[in-house]
């Protein structure tokens, strides 16, 4: 039996594990030992070595991001803090949401562990506002582990102190970028920062400051107590570690499950989500959440390996597939993203507040039987221009882009058709948009 | 009539919550969205006067603060009804029929996105993907967050919804 380190706590009927129980399982024993034996430096060597990549989506190494924290007199006077991101909410992903509702405390450990190796002096959990559940067991497991030292002064005797306060968003896609979740944290609207400063040096209230995906943190615990080697023999190709895959739209069995990095796609899309519901063909997916490119029927033999993804000419993402069939619009499903990311910009740049919604616009025309080959010439245009990295603010809209830009490669002529056939043929199935 | 005296409009157990956030930040303005939420909360939305009323608590402008109050969607700066209907208009609810859920709730309620029933019981609003898309189409009511909704009876499960209060 593989391990599977970040859902081995997980009950059949979801119900949460509690303090007692996760201590049973041997929780919390990897912190009193790292607390006692092991400094800050030689935390952060560890993840370095283990070659953990950031589960948000971006896949940014974790060692490194911590490593560009200031330690020591380095980090000046004030407090330094670890914000963990649990504003799950790229369309299509519903990974986080499973440890915060079902293992709070996996995370917890593993949040105190990376605070106490950047020496953070107060963390946050910023929970998006429509996890209620999620957000009631949070601020459980905080609670008990106040009463069991675990938290607040002198954790367990170690001469390490950490505050752990839970945050409840008030909604906007956008917080999930880490500089525009730093302002949202301090009350502000959550426009993107611009960076330099990076946040490890400058980030909230002017503090070093860093922020990690729910799964990237949960992974902490696991690689400082068993070890960077083991964490590296996870993986099945380049990428070290298991990842939260997931699964959505017309397949028989959708949901989410722990396998090893590079686990190829056609394993996650055939056995775990059982393949496509009766009736319907497997056209394409994104594999990593609504701001990825799409891939199609040709790609199933890939690793979900960050780089063999990124080669293939989409992201790794969240890991949590979205799956297109024959009987949906490619353009109908591109439409609703796009949409969304319109309604979720944060409006500070002109391409992306005014850009987004000339592309939602461009692509009504398609589905209303209205489109011609200049609006197909300039839908092109401007989407590579809106998707161009360094034309706007930050990456939402160049995220926006990547399913419209990928639809025009994989499903041009569904476009085509719809200017010859003025109109969608998938509206007669019910499901054109 | 100064800033300040419009503070009294906030309920003491408003004050109290918001001064709790207050003293764990090293400023004040940076409770605007937990002070907001607070209020909501205990009024079910954030009214022009409750809005000067945390603004002159916060030491902040009520324009500045009402620049953060409608950015953020989960702040509701029109009343809503009893019950807020938060329904998923993402990808992975697309896919599961969602625009058909819709319409049969839009049609059951007689309201569409934005717009509150004659009962005042329930407001309808989009919201982006709801991060439970393997039990698409989903919706939240309240807090209460409901799956599957393709297979189920809406009528049913609004009554009990109602029930559940």
């Amino acid at each position: 039996m593989t391990d599977r380190p970040l859902t081995q706590n997980l009950r059949p009927d979801g119900s949460p594990v509690w303090l007692a129980d996760y201590e049973a399982n041997g929780g919390y024993q990897g912190l009193r030992r790292v607390l006692t034996d092991s400094t800050p430096e030689a935390c952060q060597q560890v993840v370095k070595d283990a070659r953990l990549r950031g589960r948000g989506g971006a896949g940014f190494p974790t060692g490194m991001k911590w490593s560009f924290v200031p330690m020591g007199e380095k980090a000046g006077l004030g407090p330094k803090y670890l914000i963990a991101n649990a504003d799950e909410m790229e369309p299509g992903t519903f990974k986080d949401r499973i440890i915060l509702e079902q293992d709070p405390h996996q995370l917890i450990e593993g949040m105190i562990l990376a605070a106490y190796a950047i020496q953070a002096d107060v963390a946050y959990i910023f929970l998006r506002g429509e996890y209620t559940v999620a957000a009631q067991r949070v601020a459980a497991a905080i609670k008990e582990c106040y009463v069991a030292g675990y938290l607040g002064q002198d954790i367990r005797g170690s001469g390490y102190s950490l505050e752990l306060h839970l945050h409840r968003s008030a909604g906007r896609y956008i917080c999930g970028e880490e500089t525009a979740l730093i302002n949202a944290l301090e009350g502000k609207r959550a426009n993107p920062r611009p960076k330099p400063p990076f946040p490890q040096v400058s980030g909230l209230w002017g503090r070093p400051t860093i922020v990690n995906n729910v799964e990237t943190l949960c992974n902490i615990t696991h690689i400082l107590t068993r070890g960077a080697d083991w964490y590296q023999s996870l993986g099945l190709g380049a990428d070290s570690g298991t990842k939260l895959f997931g699964a959505s739209g017309n397949v028989k069995t959708p949901g989410v499950w722990e396998l090893p990095m590079g686990t190829p796609i056609r394993e996650i899309l055939e056995n775990h989500a059982g393949g496509m519901h009766d009736g319907y063909q497997l056209r394409g997916f994104l594999p990593g959440g609504g701001s990825t490119d799409f891939l199609t029927p040709d790609h199933l033999d890939l690793a979900m390996d960050y780089d063999v993804i990124g080669k293939a000419g989409s992201r790794m993402g969240t890991g949590t597939m979205i799956v297109l069939d024959d009987r949906h619009c490619p353009i109908g499903m591109v439409r609703n993203l796009a949409r969304f990311f319109a309604h979720e910009s944060c409006g500070f740049c002109t391409p992306c507040r005014d850009g987004i919604p000339w592309i939602v616009q461009l692509l009504d025309r398609f589905e209303q039987g209205l489109a011609t080959e200049e609006d197909l010439a300039l839908l092109e245009e401007k989407a590579r221009f809106i998707g161009g990295i360094g034309n706007t603010h930050c990456a939402l809209a160049p995220g926006a882009m990547e399913p419209v830009l990928s639809a025009l490669k994989y499903f041009r002529e569904d476009f085509e058709q719809h200017i010859s056939g003025r109109g969608c043929r998938y509206q007669s199935l019910g499901r054109g948009h | 009539m100064t800033d300040l005296d419009v503070i009294p409009t906030l309920s003491p157990e408003e004050i109290a919550e918001i001064e709790h956030e207050v003293a764990l930040i090293p400023r004040r303005d940076s409770a605007a969205i937990d002070a907001l939420m607070i209020v909501q909360r205990h009024r079910g939305w954030v009214s022009d006067s409750s809005l000067k009323a945390i603004a002159a608590l916060l030491e902040m402008s009520p324009e500045e603060l009402d620049g953060i109050a409608t950015f953020y969607n989960l702040i509701y700066r029109q009343p809503v009804g009893e019950q807020v209907i938060l329904f998923c208009d993402s990808v992975s609810c697309w896919l599961r029929n969602g625009d058909g859920v819709k319409e049969k709730l839009s049609e059951l309620l007689g309201i569409d996105y934005g717009q509150t029933t004659a009962d005042g019981r329930y407001t309808l609003i989009p919201v982006p993907c709801l991060g439970a898309c393997d039990r698409a189409p989903v919706m939240m009511v309240g807090d209460d967050l409901h799956t599957h909704l393709d297979d189920c009876d809406l009528a049913s499960l609004l009554t009990c919804e109602a029930n559940h209060d």
